[in-house]
């Protein structure tokens, strides 16, 4: 569904946004001047192009997380999947989740191209040390949550995934276009469902619709990270040409665009300090508490260990059904090998 | 069948209502896969399965919906249901959600759960093998009831069925290459795809029990297809599948003992379970509108 | 494929390749593990082609695809690397370049 940029740090790149700290040789020199050359005329860089390695495991780490994020995405709507109360909702429900396995694969796809395997990722999920976007790891607690995750959730990624699709990496930026594409359809049909709830639904769908966003829209602000002044690794995106807008501006536009929403739709946006300011031409909003949100990022929010365990099962007990695949594929290449000979 | 003598009938809504809930309670299942898959593409294409056959049920409870609505003896018959009807309509949500165990007239078959015999109240992990033996079985019959479902008296099931037919040619395809990977792939794969064969099979033999009303009346006006004239096209499709697969009937032919009658409304102990938590929002809100 | 595949633990990768209803080539969608060709093309409807009818799909093994660079980029590439990817997880790569 997205990516969600923390700061964590990453020992090869300065704090001036200069590329490696290691020295290059002679002929690493003159491709280091090229890749910049590249980036800085906002061209595309190749899987089979020279890239400074901290280049390359930054963008491994990003697209993996970002790839582990829509899988990991999959589970708090797909709470929701056996119990969606119309035909035509669940349909809706099983679609999405389904392009978030898309979007998964994708991003895998893409990551791939950088020298790490599926295999290889998904042990960094799997151990814990891999990270995914952290608004998943709360619950999904009654039916109009599936509705603010597509208007509010998906509506945060578009804004993080949009710039995304000028990145200087090639696969990446296909993949996102990809992505985007399918993402706004999410938004504007989880917005549909919450309208329909509001205009024509009973008051206790109401209520549900307004408990939903109260739980939700401080973690949705939070999800384009810790201000700007808090993220060392911004200036380098910035200048590899990954991260395009930064945290504190791509957060200001998501509030601005998302409080006429919840003005159409009839719900309050549960902070007090949320004004228009004229001065500044932006909406002012309240404090994110930040302490929550980090200690949500380091594993001890309402759901990670419950999401985790989940996608570790799954690829545990699915062992054995990968295996038989191989298993008969390899038979079935003896055969011919046999027929052959 | 052969050309139908009148061209513009009504299947009866008991055998729309057999279709669809067919469709929607394997859907059900299938969907429940979503997010635990062995693998992020087997996600994609489950829930892909998924997504069919609930279209397919949608389309065939809608069309159930509008010949109830304009008949009077089945709008009597139906009047009990209350929930999601619109301007005093019955819709296709009205028949999904509100309609109580009994009154589904899917096949027990693809109520089970994914997993071997078990108690309605049991738990159990999920067992891919059940899951992709079930399709194949179920696939197998439907790529042939919906091909001759193509002409139909009823031109709206013959609509339905063309489109049916192209997906469900893929989920059998999809079904029966597995069934292969399974049965001649490891020996953990081998026992467990025949575990679920010997558990699933049986089942089946309801596909060709005499006396389901509700077909009958289809085929007396021309709208529907006789299954059990079906059944040596299924076998053979099921058979060559099985051989290739390394695997082994053990079902007892004839048939011995009990046989499935979730068609006619007599299920296991699982399809309530499934119910209770597939209408229990519907339910909660019955004027609700999503 | 031609030659026996190592013992994998992974489903080898496959790129994948969509001609959609009105086009004139196939395009490179991206790629995707599965256990065989066949398998393969499946996975490949479900996953690059969900929405459209009329297509066509082409799916190649990613380690036989041979790559080359036909731009000013010439002289800054390795003549030795025609693999599609620079970092190709197909081939053994050590630990340290592959974890995260």
């Amino acid at each position: 569904m997205y990516t969600q940029s923390f700061s964590t740090a990453d020992k090869e790149a300065k704090p001036d946004g200069k590329a490696v700290v290691q020295p290059l040789n002679a002929a690493d020199e003159a491709r280091q001047t090229h890749f910049d050359a590249v980036i800085d005329a906002d061209g595309k860089i190749e899987p089979r192009d020279w890239m400074p390695e901290a280049y390359r495991k930054t963008l491994v780490r990003q697209i993996s997380q970002h790839a582990h994020s829509e899988v990991v995405g999959m589970l708090p709507e797909g709470n929701w999947i056996s119990r969606a109360p119309s035909l035509k909702r669940k349909t809706i429900l099983i679609a999405k989740v389904q392009d978030e396995a898309g979007h998964g694969l994708y991003l895998y796809s893409a990551a791939e191209t950088l020298g790490t395997s599926r295999d290889q990722m998904l042990e960094g999920l799997h151990s814990g040390k891999a990270k995914y976007s952290s608004i998943f790891n709360y619950p999904t607690l009654n039916w109009a949550d599936v509705g603010v995750i597509g208007w509010l959730v998906d509506g945060a990624a578009i804004m993080n995934q949009i710039p995304l699709c000028r990145c200087s990496y090639g696969p990446y930026a296909r993949a996102m276009i990809r992505v985007c594409k399918e993402e706004s359809f999410h938004q504007r049909q989880g917005y549909e469902g919450l309208l329909v709830m509001m205009q024509r639904g009973t008051p206790e769908q109401k209520a549900m619709v307004q408990d939903a966003v109260n739980r939700t829209w401080w973690k949705c602000l939070a999800m384009f990270g810790p201000p700007d002044a808090d993220s060392p690794n911004s200036a380098q995106g910035m200048r590899w040409g990954i991260k395009r807008i930064s945290n504190d501006h791509l957060r200001q536009k998501f509030v601005d665009a998302t409080v006429p929403q919840a003005e159409v739709l009839g719900v309050t946006l549960p902070d007090p300090d949320l004004k228009w300011n004229e001065a500044r031409g932006h909406h002012d909003y309240g404090q994110i508490d930040w302490d929550e949100f980090w200690a949500t990022v380091n594993g001890h929010g309402p759901c990670n260990k419950e999401r985790l365990a989940t996608r570790v099962k799954a690829h545990e007990q699915g062992q054995w059904i990968r295996d038989a695949a191989l298993a008969h594929a390899a038979k079935q290449q003896q055969r011919q090998q046999k027929e052959a000979a | 069948m052969g050309a139908p003598a009148n061209t513009n009938a009504n299947a009866p809504a008991d055998y729309l209502l057999h279709l669809a809930d067919n469709a929607l309670v394997l859907g059900q299942r299938n969907a429940e896969w979503c997010g635990h898959g062995p693998i992020l593409e087997e996600d994609l294409a489950m829930a892909n399965n998924s997504l069919d056959l609930i279209g397919q049920a949608r389309m065939l409870y809608q069309h159930a919906a509008s010949l109830i609505n304009a008949d009077d003896e089945a709008g009597e018959r139906f009047k009990h249901l209350q929930g999601a009807r619109v301007d005093g309509q019955v819709t296709d949500d009205t028949l999904a959600y509100f309609r109580d165990t009994a009154e589904f007239r899917c096949h027990t078959l693809l109520e089970l759960p994914h997993h071997g015999p078990l108690v309605g109240y049991a738990n159990s992990e999920r067992d891919y093998s059940v899951t992709l033996t079930r399709n194949f079985l179920y696939s197998a019959l439907m790529a042939l009831v919906w091909q001759r479902l193509q002409t139909s008296a009823d031109p709206q099931l013959a609509g339905i069925a063309a489109k049916s037919l192209k997906e469900t040619r893929y989920h059998l395809s999809h079904s029966s290459d597995w069934l292969v990977r399974l049965g001649d792939g490891t020996e953990e794969s081998h026992q467990r795809a025949q575990a679920a064969l010997d558990h699933l099979l049986p089942y089946c033999e309801a596909f060709w029990l005499p006396g389901h009303a509700a077909e009958e009346a289809a085929l007396a006006n021309g709208t529907g297809v006789c299954v059990s004239e079906l059944r040596d096209d299924w076998n053979a499709i099921v058979n060559e599948t099985l051989s290739e697969a390394t695997l082994q009937r053990n079902d007892t032919q004839p048939h011995v003992g009990y046989v499935a009658q979730g068609h006619l409304g007599v299920h296991s102990e699982h399809l309530g379970f499934l119910l209770a938590e597939m209408q229990s929002l519907a339910r909660a809100h019955p004027q609700g509108v999503w | 494929m031609s030659q026996q595949q190592p013992a994998l633990k992974e489903w080898p990768l496959w790129e994948v390749f969509v001609r959609s209803k009105q086009g004139l080539e196939h395009k490179h969608c991206g790629s995707l593990h599965a256990s065989d060709a066949q398998h393969a093309l499946q996975m490949a409807r479900d996953v690059y082609t969900r929405r459209q009818e009329g297509v066509s799909i082409w799916v190649v093994p990613s380690n036989t695809i041979t790559a080359s660079e036909p731009d000013s980029k010439d002289s800054f590439f390795d003549p030795a690397a025609d693999k599609i990817y620079r970092h190709p997880t197909f081939y053994d790569i050590p630990d340290k370049v592959g974890h995260m």
